[in-house]
């Protein structure tokens, strides 16, 4: 049987010239490379693999029905978890306002300060949360402070790299324009910078109050705070049909988190 | 009549100003009653300054004589992360076909979507902790922990990825009596394909990240390593890992955004 290509006299159509070709299969090649490596060198005692379907679907069992009859402490400490989250972004944001002021190339004093606001927002980010709650637990003990700290910290970084771009993006000409009227530098801040980065910031500020929320609802798992402590007394306790009733209600915070967020979002841009 | 206008004033935020001020005062009633009535010991945060002091003053200079459980730690961390991007992105692409809403059936498309909501809200820590008690301790913990983790995050993007396509591609292809998979593989996947594998590399760099905290719960990995040097107050060791791990993440996140940028 003749094929298409010896009928018409030309090659077949193909979708990668040769080259193409040889790179894809080498980066397919490398990645087959590395999950290999990681799965025949890990640790992992290959019986609890096989077996894990099953103690998943024995562990919804026993969360099934959940059980509400704790239902008041639940949502007290749930109401806790959007304090922590709300206060900590609160606090993040007023103080990542000076961090991005100096992190920004045009609005910082000097080079040694741009490189200071740099390094502040970049260990800030580098550092999970709960490493941050690791240490503030250690320091002021178990609470509420070392889980609006942790969270603060974190979320400083994320916050002022953010607003310190929208400061490097902004219109030049206002800043100038009033630099010519002789306006004071607090002014020329007030008037031509702020307006410019005030929908930014509005916009950085809700999204990480919503990620805080989700971040706060696992501090406590490390002794800083909010749900996560009853979830850890509920799961060593083995009260499997509470933990149930807080990962329902934790879903739901996050959910009406997202829509708030979302209903906020859209008024300001 | 009113006198010219010689001043100007900054227009408000919120025009209305019954709104403006009622959220105001709302406000800043919330922060004085959340911040009057937070069960804060204050005694305690004042002791915990001295304890700062010695915390740090332990931390200094960090330790790297354990240097062999560093990178054993972290290698396992790495092993995690490439396993649970490769199970998670796999398991993705099914997942976010079911949630696309051009190419899913209704009821199909909202268990997609449910998957994904249920899969997103939960932070990683609370989901290894789960499966910590379902599986046991160790890395195998992680590297579901961290699958559930991926698919939040790629299926959901991937799946807005899909419902932007070309649709014409594929009508072309229907047209010309493909059979589905052709469709598949010569319409649809080489328009998702860039965004996939920004997405992979991006998730690598995020479940090498997150690896770190899910041990601390006991799902394997550097995390578990922190974990303990805190727990038998092992601060400079606990300093050393927290450096390295920031060192680590920077380096991925340079190397990441390399790839991503050359792909695009």
């Amino acid at each position: 049987m003749t094929t298409l290509a010896e009928k018409f006299g030309r090659d077949d159509w193909t979708r990668f010239t040769l080259r193409q070709r040889m790179t894809r299969y080498g980066v397919i090649f490398g990645c087959a490379l590395g999950i290999a490596w990681a799965l025949t060198s890990i640790e992992v005692i290959w019986a609890w693999v096989w077996g894990a379907p099953e103690q998943i679907g024995d562990l919804f069992g026993r969360m099934y029905p959940p059980d509400p009859s704790n239902l008041e402490t639940i949502l007290k400490v749930l109401w806790d978890t959007v304090n922590i989250a709300t206060f900590a972004t609160t606090f993040a944001v007023l103080l990542s306002l000076p961090v991005a002021y100096i992190a920004a190339q045009n609005t910082t004093p000097n080079r040694a300060t741009l490189w200071l606001g740099r390094l502040i927002l970049v260990t800030s980010r580098s550092v999970n949360t709960i490493i941050w709650a690791l240490l503030f637990v250690a320091i002021f003990g178990p609470g509420v402070v070392a889980g609006i700290l942790a969270i603060m910290f974190r979320s400083i970084g994320f916050v002022g790299k953010l607003l310190g771009e929208a400061i490097e993006e902004i219109d030049k000409r206002p800043v100038e324009a009033l630099e010519a009227t002789g306006a004071s530098r607090f002014k020329v801040i007030a008037y031509a910078i702020v307006p410019q980065v005030m929908p930014t910031f509005w916009a950085v500020s809700i999204l990480r109050w919503d990620i805080n929320l989700r971040e706060s609802t696992v501090l406590g798992l490390v002794g800083a705070g909010g749900i996560g402590i009853i979830l850890q007394g509920a799961i060593d306790t083995f009260n499997w049909p509470e933990v149930a009733t807080i990962l329902i209600a934790i879903i739901v915070l996050v959910i009406i988190g997202e829509v708030i967020s979302a209903f906020l979002r859209r008024r300001i841009l | 009549m009113s006198a010219p206008r010689d001043t100007w004033k900054k227009p408000p935020f919120i025009a209305n100003p019954a709104l403006r001020w009622a959220v105001i005062l709302g406000a800043v009633a919330y922060f004085v009653w959340v911040g009057t009535t937070m069960p804060v010991d204050w005694n305690r945060v004042v002791e915990g300054f001295g304890r700062a002091g010695r915390i740090f003053g332990g931390a200094f200079p960090p330790s790297f004589e354990r240097s062999g459980l560093l990178i054993d730690g972290f290698l396992e961390s790495l092993k995690i992360a490439i396993l649970a991007t490769a199970g998670g992105v796999l398991l993705s692409i099914p997942i976010a076909f079911m949630a696309a809403r051009n190419v899913a059936p209704k009821p199909i498309f909202y268990l997609g979507r449910a998957i994904i909501i249920v899969a997103r809200s939960f932070h990683p820590v609370i989901v290894a902790i789960l499966f910590v008690k379902a599986v046991g301790f160790g890395p195998f913990a992680g590297v579901l922990t961290l699958i559930v983790y991926s698919v939040g995050f790629v299926a959901k993007m991937l799946a807005e990825r899909i419902e932007e396509i070309d649709f014409g591609q594929v009508e072309a292809l229907r047209a010309a009596g493909a059979p589905y998979f052709s469709t598949l593989s010569y319409a649809i996947f080489p328009q998702i394909m860039p965004r996939q594998i920004g997405l992979t590399i991006y998730q690598l760099d995020s479940n090498l990240r997150a690896s770190a905290v899910v041990g601390i719960v006991g799902a394997g990995g550097i995390g578990a390593t922190l974990a303990n040097a805190f727990g038998r107050y092992d601060y400079d060791f606990a300093l050393a890992i927290t450096m390295v791990i920031v060192g680590v993440i920077l380096v991925s996140e340079a190397v990441s955004g390399v790839i991503r940028k050359r792909i695009q």
